[in-house]
Order: C-alpha cells, then sequence, then structure tokens
C-alpha cells in the first residue's frame, strides 16, 4: 500500500496538469482572451441581400474584427433584411460610415466590412447605417456575364 | 405448440431481465448519488480512487493522445495539401480533437483501463465476501467502496479528456510545423480564430463529463451486480467495457446532434 503523502502529491500533480491542459485549450487553442467581449453597441443596417450571412459572422473594419453579427431578421413591409451588429464600445465610427457584405477568400464566409466616412458625430447605440451594399451573389454575375455574352454573339452575327 | 411456447417464453424472459436490470442500474444510481456526501466527507478515499482510476491512466492517455493528434497532422496534412490550404492544419487538428476525439478517445481508453478494472476490484470484493463483511460491520459498501471510486472517476475523466486534447494538438504541431514545415504563426492563429471557446472547448468538456459519468456508473454497477464467481467477474469486467464503449459511441451521436447545430 502506497503512502498517502505520495498519493496526494501524484493525485495533485495530475489535478494540476489536468487543469493546465484546459487553460492550454481555453487560450492558446480558443484564444479565450481575444474572444471575451466587454461593452458594445448596436448599431443596424438593411440590406437587398444578405447572401449567405449568418448570426455572429464577424463585423471588420480595415481587416480588423471589431464587433459580431447580432441578429438578421426579413423586414416584411420593404422585403429587406435588416442586420443588428454588435459593436465593441472601444471602437467608434462616423455616422455616414458605409456596410458592405464581403467575402473573405473565395469560398469564405462572408463577413460585414466597415468603411469610415467623415460625419463628425460617432454613431450611437440603435442607430441604422445609410449606405449600404448588399452581397454579390455568384449566380448573379455568371448570369450577367451569360447575358452579355449573348448580346455580344448576336452583334457579331448581324 | 410447446416449442413456440418455449421460444417466445425465452425472449419475454430475456426482456424482463433486461427491463430489471435497467431498472436496478438506476435504482443503483440514486442510492450512490445519496451515499455520495460520505466520498466527499472522507475525500481521501475518493483522492485514492482518483490516483488509481486518473494518475495511472496517465501513461496510455498522454502517449495515445501524442500518437493520435500526429497521425491527424499527417493525413490531415496531406488531403488539405491537394486543397492548398495546409495552413488550415492547426484547425482541423484541434478541432477534430477537441470536439470529438479527445473526449470519445479517452474515454474509450478510461473505460478499458480504469473501468475494468473497477468492475474487477468490486466484483472480486463481493466474490471474497468483503462486501459482506462490511455489512456485518454496519459499513455501508456503497457509501465506502462503490461511491469514492464513482466519484473518482467522473473527477479524472474531464482532465484526462483535456490532457489527451492537449497532447494531441501538440502531436499536430510535432508532425505538421516541426516535421513537414506548415508556417508556425498560420498554424496557431487559424487555430485560435476558428476554435470557439464556447463552442468548442466547453462542449467538449461537457461531453467528457457525460461519458465519464456513464463508464463509471457501468463500471461500479456490473461490479456490484456480477455473480460472486470467478466466471462472474471476468464475464461483468467484459460487459463493462462493451457496454461502456457502445454507451460512448451512442452517447457522443446524441450529444453531438444536439451541440454541433444538428438537431434543434
Amino acid at each position: 500500500m502506497m503512502k498517502r503523502s505520495t498519493l496526494d502529491l501524484w493525485v495533485g500533480f495530475f489535478v494540476l496538469a489536468g487543469l493546465g491542459a484546459l487553460v492550454f485549450l481555453s487560450f492558446q487553442v480558443a484564444n479565450l482572451t481575444a474572444t471575451a467581449r466587454g461593452d458594445t453597441y448596436e448599431v443596424k443596417a438593411r440590406f437587398d441581400n444578405l447572401g449567405g450571412l449568418k448570426v455572429r459572422a464577424p463585423v471588420k473594419s480595415a481587416g480588423v474584427v471589431v464587433g459580431r453579427v447580432s441578429d438578421i431578421r426579413f423586414l416584411n413591409d420593404v422585403f429587406e433584411a435588416e442586420v443588428t451588429m454588435a459593436i465593441e464600445a472601444r471602437y467608434k465610427f462616423p455616422r455616414d460610415t458605409a456596410a458592405k457584405i464581403l467575402t473573405s477568400g473565395l469560398l469564405g464566409d462572408q463577413y460585414i466590412s466597415l468603411s469610415a466616412g467623415g460625419d463628425v458625430a460617432n454613431l450611437k447605440n440603435g442607430d441604422t447605417l445609410k449606405i449600404t451594399q448588399s452581397a454579390i451573389i455568384l449566380e448573379n454575375l455568371i448570369g450577367q456575364f451569360l447575358y452579355s455574352k449573348a448580346a455580344d454573339g448576336n452583334e457579331n452575327k448581324k | 405448440m410447446n416449442r413456440v411456447n418455449a421460444v417466445v417464453a425465452a425472449v419475454g424472459a430475456r426482456v424482463v431481465g433486461g427491463v430489471w436490470r435497467l431498472g436496478f442500474a438506476a435504482r443503483f444510481f440514486l442510492v450512490m448519488v445519496k451515499h455520495s456526501p460520505t466520498a466527499f466527507r472522507r475525500f481521501h478515499l475518493t483522492v485514492r480512487e482518483i490516483y488509481f482510476a486518473g494518475v495511472l491512466s496517465l501513461i496510455i492517455i498522454l502517449v495515445s493522445g501524442l500518437f493520435v493528434g500526429m497521425v491527424l497532422g499527417l493525413q490531415g496534412y496531406d488531403t488539405l495539401a491537394r486543397y492548398g490550404s495546409s495552413e488550415a492544419l492547426g484547425v482541423l487538428v484541434a478541432l477534430s480533437l477537441v470536439r470529438e476525439l479527445g473526449p470519445v478517445v479517452a474515454a474509450l481508453l478510461f473505460a478499458s483501463r480504469a473501468g475494468s478494472a473497477i468492475t474487477a476490484e468490486i466484483g472480486l470484493m463481493k466474490a471474497t465476501e468483503q462486501l459482506d463483511a462490511m455489512e456485518m460491520m454496519a459499513v455501508d459498501p456503497v457509501a465506502r467502496v462503490v461511491a469514492p471510486r464513482f466519484w473518482g472517476g467522473v473527477l479524472s475523466m474531464p482532465l484526462l479528456a483535456a490532457l489527451f486534447s492537449a497532447m494531441g494538438i501538440f502531436g499536430g504541431y510535432l508532425v505538421g510545423v516541426v516535421l513537414i514545415g506548415v508556417d508556425v504563426g498560420q498554424f496557431w492563429s487559424q487555430m485560435q480564430s476558428a476554435v470557439d471557446f464556447r463552442e468548442d472547448v466547453v462542449n467538449g468538456v461537457i461531453k467528457s463529463v457525460v461519458f465519464g459519468i456513464a463508464v463509471t456508473w457501468i463500471a461500479v454497477f456490473e461490479g456490484y451486480d456480477a455473480p460472486p464467481t470467478a466466471e462472474g467477474v471476468s464475464g461483468a469486467t467484459t460487459r463493462t467495457v462493451v457496454t461502456s464503449a457502445l454507451a460512448v459511441l451512442a452517447l457522443d451521436f446524441v450529444l453531438t446532434a444536439f451541440m454541433f447545430r444538428g438537431v434543434r
């Protein structure tokens, strides 16, 4: 039979190593410090077409994540999509900031890109962005391309 | 006609026996929970079981984790390189380990390393009438023997799963970055942006806690229920490993379906 103090030592070592592994997973692998969010303020924007934008998608400005999409709803009276973004309170944006839906990489996820305007007043909680640009839908692009090709072909025949 | 009756009766007996065992296991669980305060009041009993279930499983868990991570690194690189996105290797290794392989493989190893030992020990204590002797001395064997083993296993399992995942990610790092030469910054930064704390790490821990409860419950129950013979104990030990493995894989499906956007 093992001495109780040796046993306690091994169990203590085991528990500390296990907790260390959890801390490693939380901070080094999941980067908890960066995703821990403080205060945010909400800004709304309306789009004709969201493409594949989802709740929790990043909101970026100049490529840096400044917030997350917190809610997406369909406005039945104007047939547009309204996106609510939670932006971190430490980031201030002018009131005439423009929102675009972009895709990260060729096949990546979609995100909202904010381009700051020149207004002196800053956005407040609950404001709605005036200038927006919808997602680019690949099928529409291909459709336009084929249409213009077909039009070219007709002209050549004449 | 008698033949048919006998066959139907055999089926019925099996079903009734199965349901009876299930009910017995559930009541056993309740009794165990009722006696759990003892396991915490006399915590050195539980510490001893953490040593046997957790510390002694460390070697197999750490070595398996390292090799699983290294194989993931090799196989993942091979597949990802075909799509020209070998930098995503860190994401692949971390997500598959934290979400699935860590809890599941650690639970399977835990069942065969510690679960079988728990069943054999309790079964043998029953066969050699040590449990009866305890009852004679007015010591409740469930409080003294079963509850500390149960809590020792339940407390060990999440720690073992976390160590398995951490070790596996280290193995993936060794193969991906050190051996093959994936960019070290890309490896970690893509992993950090793709792995979510709440969604992936916490769900992985919840899984390992559930597996820990299931495996240890099966182990102590099979030991306590074992026929008090050499054959009975060996049969119970086999049943522990088989039932635990099936329970872990089935529970994993259910938990994954609810956690990761499969079923809402």
